[in-house]
């Protein structure tokens, strides 16, 4: 053992190119990635979507698909070629020396089987347990990874498990046989702030305690600046720029580093420096108003009429458990109920653009799908515009004149432009159907400005959306929302699938877009940081309540309510100061 | 139009990529031919009897050979594609509208519409199929409109189940919410939203189900109903020359049989690359 802890490097990664087979020919994923890591060091491989760094994790676990093969390079694990032993050898090499955490916990756990069975036969396949003794050995690991009540939690199924519980289930798996090197592809997507802070925590402190080394994928830089010893940046496959993590941020030579981080919103940015790198070398579609940030606009919205008043709010769903009591006569005690939004009030002015922050579950998402006029209320009121529209069901709001002054821009630009539409098409829909232009000429016209307004190039819109990249697809759904003219937009975590860099084009369009269009937005989300940049006001939600709300600035900095401070505080930073 | 181009050249390269396809539909055209042209191509009148040429077999004159009535089997099997293509079919587009129909009702609206659609194809679904065919053609009457309407009547489950399952997956999918904002009924959201997408799925079922069909109308023509004789059939000519097999006339069964398999197995391998071919998000 002493001879490989003194091995400064002991996963060497030489000119590695991996290449696919495609229909278009062979593309190459990565090309000449070469880095090493030492024993006990955490380094954190950063990129957007497409910059190799998944390539080069599955690679190094040979679990590429077939249409992929290295074409070149050498991986060195120990002194083991790990490209060059066989199948049978790798699979023991896996899970006992070298394992991973993957993206989708859920997914990556076998959905029929409970999780300690699942742990189990891990520790029986590496022969780290015999079967009398694995059942305890698999509770351990449960305990380790901080399950509460492992003995019963050993039965539960995934399905049973919240999101953040299958990450800890396939951490205990990752590392019961004490592998030597973890390897985590962006193990907290999908997780909220605080139990991405719980789960990163847990990952550093197993690691640590048994002086594991750990490669961290992720496109968050925040995260990586948190958890990691030195950062290796990649863009279109190739590694950009390798570096401590204090001198990466404090000095980062190449300027595709210094264009992601000054993308990544921090609780001091200002919208306009998310793009001062990038505006330098293409410039975003509108020059004016780069320079004013939403605040410029605080003291305007106050002289304002209100748009919107939500009054007491309330959304009640059954609790999927209670189903069956349906047939043994009503059955609407207070347990089997559940308060999704629970009597929450606010007002909006014309104009203005108010933050709605919470984590999953908290309500958030049902509150904008009322007021959207897509669901209904359990009781309260809406009233919007001089009108209360819950006394409009949602069944037929659809085809009400009211429909054209609500839109709403959706989370998954990708789910939500019907795969058989072109970008044309999806623009058009509501041209059609609500303002009844049936023009042709008119109505291409019309959708060219769109296209202008939103920065789509005209050549895009015959496109399907699979043939258009993610932020492609943001305008698109942009451009559709504001087709009608909408006085209220509702932007439901418009830009949480997108890369930073795009993020923060996209976050300045819809910045200048309420200038110009004068909107009024309810910007929902989970990240505190990126609605400072938006709104004038937030309103922190929680369980279905209002827990805080006030200038955006003055939450984010000094918040008063202990679940505001909680959800700041899990924020991964990377200012020098706070490393 | 620019949608054309990509379009051919994206049928070049599914069936550039897999031969079977290729393969399936180049039989798949043939019998398309056969089934327009038949009586045009056919050497000789299906329904002309000839006793002195009774039971020759196969040669240059006819390649086939003849039937116990003199009648030549080669052009008789050709002229047959027209009727059981035709059968096969109508029965497949009948099920197809009236199931797909149902299944998206029933997976859109859920609720009392999806339990009367789900109770009744599983009864239909409850019956050994080709026996539920019999007797729907023995009680509506020995005709081929009512072979297509039982053949349609056994099939529709298939289609109502794939529609059903694909709607229902889709019907909170992203598009249908901004369908909905964008003023869409929901007629509108399942016709032009919904409907287009579920189209992948409901190819590979209508491919297979082409080849159940011909067998199915066959196999009723063979026990005797629906297509009667002299017609030229498939399945009655199978049935015809059953009788002579024993007696060494083996052409007479075997060669109809023969274009029967070949056509079943041509829709079964049509499959995939319908599917291929309807779906945009293999165009890249």
């Amino acid at each position: 053992m002493s001879n490989r802890t003194n091995n400064p490097s002991f996963l060497a990664v030489e000119n590695l190119s991996v290449e696919f087979k495609t229909r278009n020919g062979r593309v190459k994923a990565i090309s000449d990635v070469s880095f090493t890591l030492s024993k006990g060091e955490v380094v954190g491989i950063v990129g957007e979507s497409g910059s190799g760094k998944s390539v080069t994790a599955y690679t190094l676990m040979r679990l590429l698909d077939q249409a992929g093969a290295p074409t070149d390079g050498t991986a060195k694990f120990d002194g083991i070629s790990l490209l060059d032993i066989s199948e049978p050898e790798m699979r023991e090499l896996r899970g006992r020396e070298v394992s991973m955490i993957f993206q989708n916990p859920r997914a990556a756990l076998n959905p029929i089987r409970p999780v300690g069975k699942q742990i189990e036969d891990v520790l029986i396949k590496h022969v780290r347990a015999s079967r009398s003794n694995a059942r305890a050995k698999a509770i351990e690991m449960l305990d380790k990874v901080k399950i509460l009540d492992p003995e019963s939690r050993y039965w539960s199924y995934p399905f049973e498990l919240s999101g953040g519980m299958c990450q800890r289930v396939m951490i205990a798996i990752a590392v019961a046989c004490d592998p030597r090197l973890i390897i985590a592809d962006e193990p907290t997507t999908g997780l909220d702030v605080t139990t991405q802070k719980i789960t990163m925590d847990l990952i550093q402190d197993l690691t640590r305690s048994r002086g594991m080394s750990a490669i961290l994928i992720t496109h968050d830089l925040g995260l990586a600046a948190q958890y990691c010893d030195r950062i290796i940046v990649m863009q279109d496959g190739k590694i950009v720029e390798q570096a401590p993590v204090r001198e990466l941020f404090n000095s980062p030579s190449h300027p595709y580093t210094q264009k992601l981080i000054a993308a990544s919103p921090g609780p001091y940015s200002e919208l306009a420096d998310l793009t001062r790198i990038a505006s330098t070398k293409n410039t975003p579609p509108s020059k004016e108003g780069i320079s004013k940030s939403a605040h410029r606009t605080r003291s305007d919205f106050l002289k304002h009429e209100s748009l919107l008043s939500v009054r007491n709010l309330v959304k009640v769903f059954k609790k999927s458990g209670a189903k069956g009591a349906r047939w043994l006569g009503s059955n609407t005690s207070d347990e089997s109920l559940f308060r999704a939004v629970d009597n929450i009030s606010f007002d909006l002015k014309q104009g203005e653009s108010l933050g709605l922050v919470g984590e999953s579950g908290c309500g958030k998402s049902t509150t904008s799908s009322m007021i959207t006029r897509l669901m209904d209320p359990t009781s309260g009121q809406i009233i919007f515009d001089g009108e209360d529209l819950t006394e409009f069901p949602a069944k037929e709001f659809s085809r009400l004149p009211q429909r054209m002054k609500i839109q709403m821009v959706f989370q998954d630009a990708h789910d939500s432009l019907n795969p058989r539409y072109t970008a044309r098409d999806a623009i058009a829909e509501p041209l059609i159907r609500l303002q009844k232009l049936k023009d042709k000429q008119k109505l291409d016209a019309r959708i060219s400005e769109l296209a202008e307004q939103v920065g789509l190039p005209k050549h895009l819109l015959s496109r399907f959306p699979h043939q258009l990249s993610g932020g492609q697809k943001a305008r698109v759904g942009i451009a559709r929302a504001i087709s009608v003219n909408p006085k209220l937009l509702i932007l439901d975590e418009p830009t949480s699938a997108l890369d930073v860099s795009v993020q923060a084009v996209v976050l300045l369009l819809l910045d200048n877009l309420r200038r110009e269009l004068g909107m009024s937005y309810i910007f929902v989300s989970h990240d505190l940081n990126v609605v400072r940049l938006l709104c004038e006001r937030v309103i922190v939600m929680n369980k279905g309540q209002i827990v805080e709300t006030g200038i955006s600035d003055e939450v984010l900095r000094n918040p008063k309510n202990s679940y505001t401070c909680e959800l700041i505080s899990a924020i991964p930073h990377f200012e020098p100061a706070r490393l | 139009m620019n949608t054309v181009a990509p379009f051919i050249r994206h049928v070049k390269y599914v069936m550039s990529e897999n031969l079977v396809t290729l393969f399936a539909f180049g039989l798949f055209i043939g019998l398309v031919v056969l089934a327009f042209l038949g009586p045009l191509i056919a050497p000789y009148d299906p329904l002309a009897t000839n006793a002195v040429n009774a039971l020759r077999p196969p040669s240059w004159a006819h390649p086939f050979g003849t039937d116990h009535l003199g009648r030549d089997v080669f052009s008789r099997v050709i002229v047959a594609t027209q009727l059981d293509l035709g059968i096969a079919v109508a029965a497949v587009g009948i099920s197809f509208i009236i199931g797909s129909a149902l299944g998206c009702a029933a997976g859109f609206w859920g609720g009392w519409i999806d339990r009367i659609v789900g109770r009744v194809t599983d009864t239909v679904m409850a019956f050994p199929l080709f026996v539920l065919a019999m007797g729907i053609v023995a009680s509506l009457g020995n005709s081929v409109e009512n072979i297509i309407y039982a053949t349609a009547i056994i099939n529709l489950p298939f289609y109502s189940r794939v529609a059903r399952s694909e709607v229902a997956i889709r019907r909170n999918a992203g598009y249908v919410q901004a369908a909905k904002l964008s003023g869409c009924s929901d007629v509108r959201i399942l016709v032009t939203q919904l409907f287009p997408n579920i189209l992948p799925p409901m190819m590979v079922q209508i491919s297979l189900n082409m080849g159940w069909a011909i067998l199915n109308a066959a196999g009723l023509s063979f026990i005797g109903l629906g297509v009667r004789p002299p017609d030229a059939e498939w399945g009655i000519m199978v049935a015809e020359g059953a009788t002579y097999i024993v007696s060494g006339e083996w052409w007479l069964a075997m060669f109809p049989g023969l274009v029967l398999m070949l056509a079943v197995f041509c829709f079964n391998l049509l499959g995939d690359g319908l599917r291929d071919l309807v779906d945009p998000q293999r165009r890249t």
